[in-house]
């Protein structure tokens, strides 16, 4: 319709918000509150077998500074909420969280007095992914339904 | 059962009962006198490796009262003969003070320390008592039979979640 037919083939009309959430959701930059077995899950997504480079989100960050998505994968326990959120409140805008396995989703099993049950409690949460420990599947599983969300999100309302 | 015979000839006022499970010796002493009786393991019996140090609180139990409501087990293993020893001791509710056996197995420090964060039994001459688990800002003793299940103590406060309505 518009300019395409000026300029010709050279050319491509889109939206600002479009392109940029397109950018976004295929290059995060993770990175891994790893506290329990469910690390080991993780690390499994992670390597060549299921290999999450395939979306993008191959590169861990090990400082939340560099990072736009927080994995919290495993246990939090009350001792550690305060260290979660001023990790979260380290990571710079825009940032995601997803919350990996039932233990960070509800507390899992652990109804008792050291345990918070469930991340979002303490921090916001965009993806929840269940299981005990979740398998690599679901986690790809998680991680295009979060690229679905970072899309559809609008750049001047904010978050 | 020779173990116990040797203690006991030492130390014959100190032992208050003993049994025998499947060549496991467990012998229930005095707590004034645990310090001695385990110096005296350690120093003339090889037992060499001090393996755990923990607690259990008897509240409610039917033959146990407020004197003898909680319990410290010491596990002690020797390399040199290849044997195990349980020292048990009765703690009473009002006093809650053990001699620590820190000087004699540098491995009881944080033992005493968890039994001190779980079950608040104070270790006299403890280089460093104070929590090893728990937070400082925590009330209480979590695993005494009488801390409420359902209590939480967050260390921040936490944000308010739709689903946790129904419990408030």
């Amino acid at each position: 319709m518009g300019l395409e037919t000026i300029f010709g083939k050279s050319w491509a009309t889109s939206k600002m918000e479009y392109v940029i959430n397109w950018a976004r959701k295929f290059s995060f930059f993770d990175y891994p509150f790893v506290t329990a077995c469910c690390g080991m899950e993780f690390m499994s997504t992670f390597a060549s077998t299921y290999d999450i480079a395939r979306f993008g989100a191959e590169f861990p960050r090990f400082s939340p500074r560099q990072a736009d998505v927080l994995f919290v994968v495993g246990t939090v326990n009350q001792k550690l909420a305060p260290v979660l959120r001023m990790t979260y409140e380290q990571m710079v805008e825009p940032k995601w969280v997803l919350s990996f396995g039932a233990c960070a989703t509800s507390g899992g099993f652990y109804d008792n007095y050291a345990v918070v049950d469930g991340i979002d409690k303490i921090i916001p949460v965009d993806v929840y992914i269940p299981g005990c420990p979740p398998r690599p599947k679901a986690v790809l599983d998680a991680l295009i339904k979060l690229q679905e969300h970072v899309q559809r999100e609008k750049l001047i309302k904010g978050k | 059962m020779e173990l116990t015979g040797i203690i006991k000839e030492k130390f014959e006022k100190s032992i208050l009962s003993s049994s025998v499970f499947y060549d496991n010796e467990t012998i229930v002493i005095r707590k004034e006198d645990v310090f001695d009786v385990i110096k005296f393991l350690k120093d003339e019996q090889s037992f060499d490796f001090l393996m755990d140090v923990t607690a259990v609180d008897y509240k409610g139990y039917p033959d146990r009262n407020d004197e003898t409501r909680f319990e410290i087990v010491y596990n002690l293993f020797s390399y040199k003969n290849n044997k195990r020893l349980i020292i048990k001791t009765l703690v009473d509710e009002k006093d809650l003070t053990v001699n620590s056996i820190t000087s004699l197995y540098h491995s009881a420090d944080w033992h005493e320390r968890e039994v001190y964060d779980m079950f608040g039994i104070k270790f006299i001459n403890h280089p460093n008592l104070k929590r090893i688990l728990m937070y400082d800002e925590f009330v209480g003793h979590p695993l005494r039979k009488d801390y409420p299940f359902k209590k939480r103590q967050p260390r921040i406060n936490l944000r308010d979640v739709g689903k946790n309505e129904e419990e408030k």
